[in-house]
């Protein structure tokens, strides 16, 4: 496929891309902003599949994951906080690991299996980790909780993996869904509005443990 | 983010020949490069991603020590059966830095390469000689409290940040590199990590385009193994300081600490006055030490730590 320059991708509104026959809407100009103000990059292909949907995507080399998922498929469920790898808000989980996607370049995930929030349940049919923090009040405005569920997610599955922990005793042994543990391994997601107490609670539910 | 191209490198000594190009870089994990790309401290034109290369592999050496690739995620490295029982101290040190999900993303040569946390080095109003050789040290006559109090020089006093590194180094780790022209070597990591001296900016004994492969650890020393982290919160903070040491049962022992040089510190004559307890092996540690007065509370903090760990060394 020739080089495109950013600026006439967004300019053509809808490029079909070849790779995994996927049509994907191209990039608003106010989701390119660099690419306006900096003048024209080369763009490089991508594709990865978003909650089971195989995508390909033209993007400038710059686009994160986070800025992939949200400026290019629309899915805005996970959330730009710090966009330093700071605050958890933008935590989803890639090849069955949480990561930050602020700190990812979308073209480091070829071939990726990406869930977002969108992908782990829908209103009508939530996942047990967002029926969780519904149930025990996982939040209160809400910002950070996609990066929260995504994340708590995550930590049930290392729990599960025996992966240590800094606040293990024991690191020669499998470590137990304690609030101590969840409360470590939450450690990276932050809450502003302090729904920490609630959302431990919530994730000690979903494991069938007391926290 | 100033505009770059990206490759995904599948060999690795035409990896390295593509690094040695100027404005080029190498990218694993991307959670330090990428962070400090957004704000243009780090401004690389062409990105060799290096996660295809084939070095996620942990592998007993002959020698019956353990060779990490330079892939290997911090979550991998840390949760490894022999990494556990054997080099727990590693294990320990590893899973004190950072979030979950920056160690899952986190690669062993990206954590030993990352930059300073100094916060004048991320201010670009701000004289820094890391950052743009020969502006200054805004950190000198500023507040210091996190920054160096020994190894520093004139030109700078920060600290390198990672708590893993501190652990490798207190187990006479050995970091493998192959060189654009296909050649290897073998660097131990108290020669890895260069002090400041005057060019602060030059931070590692690395040559143009060498790329590490691999970072092994000698023969398992047993002993008891205790990584004590001390931070202004209980998780996910950077060290203030941090005392990795491997303590035997007749009291003598080896300690490595962190967040007080430019470098991971360990100084051979506090590995010899172990047995003699903390004061003594604090004391050859801060040798010569030069704090600000932002940071002089570090020289007790260290002995204190240390003095802790000895502790339960004993109960242990
Ligand atoms: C919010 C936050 C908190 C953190 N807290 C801590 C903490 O408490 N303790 C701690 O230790 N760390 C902490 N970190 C830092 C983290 O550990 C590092 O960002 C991470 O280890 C870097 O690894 P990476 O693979 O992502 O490196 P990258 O960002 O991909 O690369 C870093 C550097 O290494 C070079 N490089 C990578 N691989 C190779 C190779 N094979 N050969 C040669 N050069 C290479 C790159 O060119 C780049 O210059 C924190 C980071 C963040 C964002
Ligand atoms: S201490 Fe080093 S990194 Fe910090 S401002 Fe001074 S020169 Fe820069």
């Amino acid at each position: 496929m020739p080089e495109l320059p950013e600026f006439e991708t967004s300019r053509r509104g809808v490029l079909a891309v070849g790779a995994g026959g996927a049509v994907v809407a191209s990039t608003p100009a106010i989701a390119a902003p660099s690419a306006v103000t900096r003048g024209a990059v080369p763009s490089s292909q991508v594709a990865f599949r978003v909650n089971g949907k195989a995508q390909a995507l033209r993007l400038d080399p710059r686009t994160t994951l986070l800025d992939a998922l949200r400026e290019h498929l629309h899915l805005t469920g996970t959330k730009k906080g710090c966009d330093h790898g700071q605050c958890g808000a933008c935590t989803v989980i890639v090849n069955g690991q949480r990561i930050n996607s602020c700190l990812s370049l979308a073209l480091q995930h070829e071939g990726d299996e990406i869930t977002t929030i969108e992908g782990l349940g829908t209103p009508d049919n939530l996942h047990p980790m967002q029926a969780a923090f519904v149930k025990h009040d996982g939040f209160q405005c809400g910002y950070c909780t996609p990066g929260q569920i995504c994340s708590a997610v995550g930590v049930l599955d290392e729990i599960r993996q025996g992966i240590p922990s800094h606040v293990q005793a024991d690191i020669s042994q499998a470590p137990q869904v304690t609030n101590m543990e969840l409360r470590e391994r939450m450690s990276g997601n932050i809450c502003r509005c302090g729904a920490y107490s609630n959302i431990a609670e919530a994730m000690a539910e979903v494991a069938g443990a007391k926290a | 983010m100033k505009a770059f191209t990206y490759e995904r490198a599948k060999d690795p000594v035409a990896a390295a020949r593509a690094a040695a190009r100027p404005g080029a870089k190498f990218l694993a994990g991307g959670t330090n490069l990428l962070d400090l790309m957004k704000i243009e401290i780090e401004a690389p034109t062409h990105l060799i991603d290096v996660q295809d290369l084939g070095f996620d592999k942990i592998e007993p050496t002959p020698d019956g020590g353990l060779r990490i690739g330079a892939l290997v995620t911090n979550t991998a490295m840390a949760a490894d059966q022999r990494v556990r029982r054997d080099y727990p101290l590693l294990t320990r040190a590893t899973v004190a830095g950072a979030s979950g999900q920056l160690r899952n993303k986190a690669t062993t040569a990206g954590n030993l390469l990352q930059r300073t946390r100094c916060p004048y080095f991320y201010d670009p109003n701000m004289p820094c000689n890391k950052r743009k050789p020969g502006s200054g040290c805004g950190a000198l006559g500023g507040y210091s409290r996190q920054l160096a109090v020994v190894g520093s020089s004139e030109a700078c006093i920060a600290t390198h940040p990672s708590d893993m590194a501190v652990a490798m180094r207190a187990l006479d780790a050995v970091v493998e590199t192959v060189n654009p022209q296909g050649r290897t070597r073998a660097i131990p990591i108290a020669e890895f990590h260069r002090l400041p001296g005057d060019t602060p900016h030059i931070e590692t004994t690395l040559t143009a385009g060498e790329l590490i492969t691999a970072v092994t650890l000698p023969k398992p020393i047993g002993g008891t193994q205790i990584y004590e982290k001390v931070r202004d919160r209980a998780s996910y903070a950077f060290a203030v300081v941090s005392v990795a040491a491997v303590i035997q049962s007749d009291g003598s022992g080896r300690v490595a600490v962190g967040g007080v040089a430019h470098k991971p510190w360990r100084v051979d004559a506090a590995d010899a006055a172990m047995s003699r307890g903390a004061k003594a092996a604090a004391g050859e540690l801060l040798a010569g030490a030069k704090p600000t007065q932002d940071n002089a509370f570090k020289i007790p903090l260290v002995e204190r730590t240390l003095a802790g760990v000895m502790a339960q060394a004993r109960a242990a």
